[in-house]
């Protein structure tokens, strides 16, 4: 088990000295410095895939901004990531995020909106939600140019087939996160891809199918690395449609599933004696994040007819 | 090697580990009766027939040494009993046992080739290999590949039952096994007993207890008359369920405490009513990889339920021999000063190192990751590891012209053992409880997806309606126990047992299918 160290990296941030360990991320070197660097389709327990590109950062020697969350350390870097091209990248991608897509259960997104002074209104009033399958039904080309007056939106109404987990697409933000947990990240299902080009681009099952008719196993790993809650427990969302969420009511406890014997660690939130979310820990050793259908959902039976 | 086992439904997150090796290039054996969707994973399937499992095992071994792919070192330096065992799996050739195990020769030698050469390999194993007759002999015959290849006692390899609940783990550990006390001390052993005994201020009796098949003989012949059932289910759980029930409803007194009112509490003069450890309640369970770790109430029980450990506390008072503590850390703590492998795990360290494996003997000590390190040292410390020369004896119920298909159990990905938790959540998945057929024993039937039919065995029948599962072969069924309301699936298992386990077969029985 003995390996060899590995080599540092040497690099400026922002004009401060830093080394990191070989294979390290301009992330991961910014994060060493304590110089914050926002993310959304970014997750320690997933392959980066550079979507949302609110990461990005001044690479001195470069034509374009990089991502921060996926491009290596290398010796004698030097990076700026409080320029005003980044500044100005950022806040761009805050507006037209924040424009087309429901972002008010992302804490990040409000806390970047006002430090980047983003005004995702100007480009107009948000345009009327599309109704259901509509935006499913649209084809590759076939777009009638926006007249301008509203701004485009995935705004859409939430799609509900199973009890355990809602889907909202209104809220969300095609950040791959849940495409790559259902995928080679974690569970190694591929019950969810993004389908369809530009703006119709969405996450999808095969052919559309509702959640129980594909190949969905129902671990609710994309639920648990969904930034926007545009996918969220049942149980949760029902409290909130009836406006009885109540954060300052709930209490977080970390325990391990009642199920077989790996051990995987859980974190129950709970409100008024009812658990309304499971989730874990991205960095337990057994579980790096994931759980399957029981840990995820299978703990309601203490709340029964006993 | 996976063995016996359908992880990718059974151990979900387990399996996930497995398919970040498989994605870096390690290469992955699966050995099970069925095409289970673990299988779909593997380097190759072993299609091994219904307790065929020594036979296979042997044959791996007979092809290991026919390449002389053993690891000679390490088997003069750290074993013992090489001799008699190579005498025994000489008459195991891989085509010889063809016909036994069902796996083309070829087959075999590829995947033992593969183990044999590999630089770390390990083997996993389920209740494929524990639920029969012979289930001792089944994962001795295991333990004889990992001791031929030197595959054990080192990092990344090693021979690994996958525990299929929670704390079984735990449970054997801390002495809820009849013939040890905490930290698998012999209760035989008067040395043991006496440092118990001291802490205890009490006698312990120094004869090993009765495993639970055992427990049942002895209800059988009216010598145990009393019984005390904590968070078990054996009305539903028990193989032969008829003959099960039977015993249970003639018992003089029947306690039951658990989390929910049961067909066992049901049966019950008395049921104490218990908060689940894994939400309710504070304490520590320990994982398949040892690993102990805190379980902590996240809310509060229903009703009157209490903690286990209080209703033990209160009733060791009513019976005069107070235990002296009511929360699960005084126990904890209690064990550590008597068990030298959890000795070094206080609460603190538990919760600031995310768990901890043991044995850890003392408060510096950082857990174990993996046992029999010694194996690997040299001159190896303590006593050779002894190799157990295995034979094959086939399941106890057998295939005849009256009962032609080989039923085999187990669980699906949604639902756990009689559904007492896993009912409690609406899962999209779930069918109920069906008869899987191969597409050709549904034809030679003539029944259709969905049909309900009879299931007879020797020892019952149930109804229940046919599911065609394209991965299994011609003459296989298979069931679950998910659904004992709809279809008691343990009306039809037999209840062989192994002698030295008390495991039944509830792998392995023979069954008809009628039309209705």
């Amino acid at each position: 088990m003995t390996q060899a160290p590995p080599k540092s990296v040497n690099m400026r941030i922002d004009g401060h000295e830093v080394s990191v360990p070989e294979g390290s991320t301009i992330l991961d070197a910014c994060r060493k410095l304590a110089v914050e660097t926002p993310t959304f389709c970014w997750a320690e327990n997933l392959t980066p895939v550079n979507v949302c590109r609110i990461c990005v950062v001044e690479l001195e020697g470069a034509r374009t901004l990089v991502p921060a969350c996926s491009r290596k350390a290398e010796p004698g870097m030097s990076i700026r990531t409080d320029s005003a091209r980044v500044r100005l990248s950022r806040k761009v991608v805050l507006e037209l995020l924040g424009s087309s897509v429901d972002m008010s259960l992302s804490e990040t997104f409000a806390k970047l909106k006002s430090q980047y002074g983003a005004d995702p209104d100007r480009f107009g009033p948000r345009a009327p939600r599309a109704a259901a399958g509509e935006r499913e039904a649209a084809e590759p080309g076939h777009h009638e140019v926006p007249d301008g007056s509203a701004a485009a939106s995935v705004g859409q109404p939430v799609k509900v087939d199973n009890e355990l987990f809602v889907r909202d697409y209104e809220k969300c933000m095609l950040c791959y996160k849940c495409v790559e947990a259902c995928g080679t990240d974690a569970q190694n299902t591929f019950a969810i891809a993004v389908a369809g080009r530009g703006f119709d681009a969405r996450i999808s099952t095969e052919f559309n199918a509702s959640l129980p008719d594909s190949a969905c196993v129902f671990c609710g790993n994309c639920v648990g690395v969904c930034p926007t809650g545009a996918l969220m427990f049942k149980s949760e969302s029902d409290l909130r449609e009836r406006g009885e969420w109540d954060e300052s009511k709930q209490t977080v406890t970390d325990t391990i599933c009642g199920y077989c014997g790996v051990g995987c660690q859980l974190t129950l939130r709970v409100q008024d004696n009812r658990i309304v979310r499971v989730t874990s820990p991205s960095d337990h050793s057994v579980t790096g994040g994931h759980l399957c259908i029981k840990g995820r959902f299978g703990s309601t039976f203490v709340e029964g007819d006993r | 090697m996976l063995w016996g086992s359908n992880a990718r439904e059974t151990h979900p997150i387990f399996f996930h580990h497995v398919l970040k090796a498989v994605k870096r290039g390690a290469r992955l054996y699966v050995v099970d009766p069925r095409k289970t969707s673990t299988a779909d994973w593997a380097r190759a399937w072993l299609p091994v027939e219904v307790g065929s499992d020594i036979a296979l095992a042997n044959a791996f071994a007979h092809a290991i040494l026919a390449e002389s792919l053993e690891d000679r070192e390490f088997i003069g330096r750290a074993t013992s009993g090489f001799e008699e065992y190579q005498k025994v799996v000489e008459r195991y050739s891989p085509e010889a046992m063809r016909s036994v195990t069902g796996v083309d020769p070829d087959a075999i030698r590829l995947a033992a080739r593969d183990y044999a050469t590999a630089k770390n390999a390990m083997i996993c194993w389920t209740l494929g290999i524990t639920e029969h007759h012979n289930a001792v002999d089944n994962v001795l015959a295991l333990i004889n590949l990992g001791l031929l290849t030197g595959h054990v006692g080192k990092w990344g390899s090693g021979l690994n039952p996958l525990r299929g609940q929670n704390n079984v783990q735990g449970g054997g550990d801390s002495g809820a096994l009849p013939h040890k006390l905490p930290g698998f001390q012999d209760v035989e052993d008067d040395e043991v007993r006496s440092r118990f005994e001291r802490v205890w201020g009490r006698r312990i009796p120094p004869k090993n207890g009765w495993h639970l098949t055992q427990m049942f003989d002895a209800m059988e012949h009216g010598k145990l008359t009393t019984l005390y059932v904590i968070g078990e289910n054996p009305a539903q759980s028990e193989a032969n369920a008829n003959h099960c029930l039977k015993l249970l409803r003639g018992l003089e007194f029947l306690v039951v405490q658990d989390i929910m009112m049961t067909k066992t509490a049901e049966l019950a003069d008395v049921v104490l009513p218990a908060s689940a450890s894994f939400c309710e309640a504070e304490g520590t369970v320990t994982n398949s990889e040892r690993r102990v770790q805190r379980v902590r109430k996240a809310v509060e029980p229903p009703g009157e339920a209490r903690d286990d450990i209080e209703i033990l506390s209160e009733l060791s008072k009513r019976l005069e021999v107070d235990i002296g503590f009511s929360t699960a850390r005084a126990a904890f703590d209690e064990m550590r000063m008597l068990s030298p492998m959890h000795r070094g795990m206080t609460y603190e360290r538990l919760e600031a190192l995310g768990g901890i494996q043991w044995p850890c003997p003392d408060e510096t000590h950082p857990g174990t990751p993996f046992l029999h390190g010694r194996l690997q040292e040299n001159p190896v410390r303590g006593p050779r590891a002894k190799f157990h020369p295995t034979e094959h004896a086939p399941p106890v119920d057998r295939v005849d012209a009256q009962f032609p298909i080989r039923l085999t159990t187990g669980r699906r990905l949604d639902s756990y053992n009689t559904g007492v938790q896993s009912g409690g959540f609406e899962s999209p998945l779930r069918r109920g409880e069906t008869l899987d057929l191969s597409e050709d024993d549904a034809r030679k039937l003539s029944v259709l997806d969905g049909e309900r039919v009879r299931v007879v065995s020797r020892r019952g029948s149930v109804e229940a309606p046919v599911r065609v599962d394209p991965s299994l072969r011609p003459g296989l069924a298979f069931m679950t126990f998910h659904f004992p309301e709809e279809v008691d699936t343990n009306l039809l298992t037999i209840d062989a047992t192994d002698p030295k386990s008390g495991t039944a077969e509830f792998k392995a029985s023979a069954i008809r299918v009628e039309k209705l």
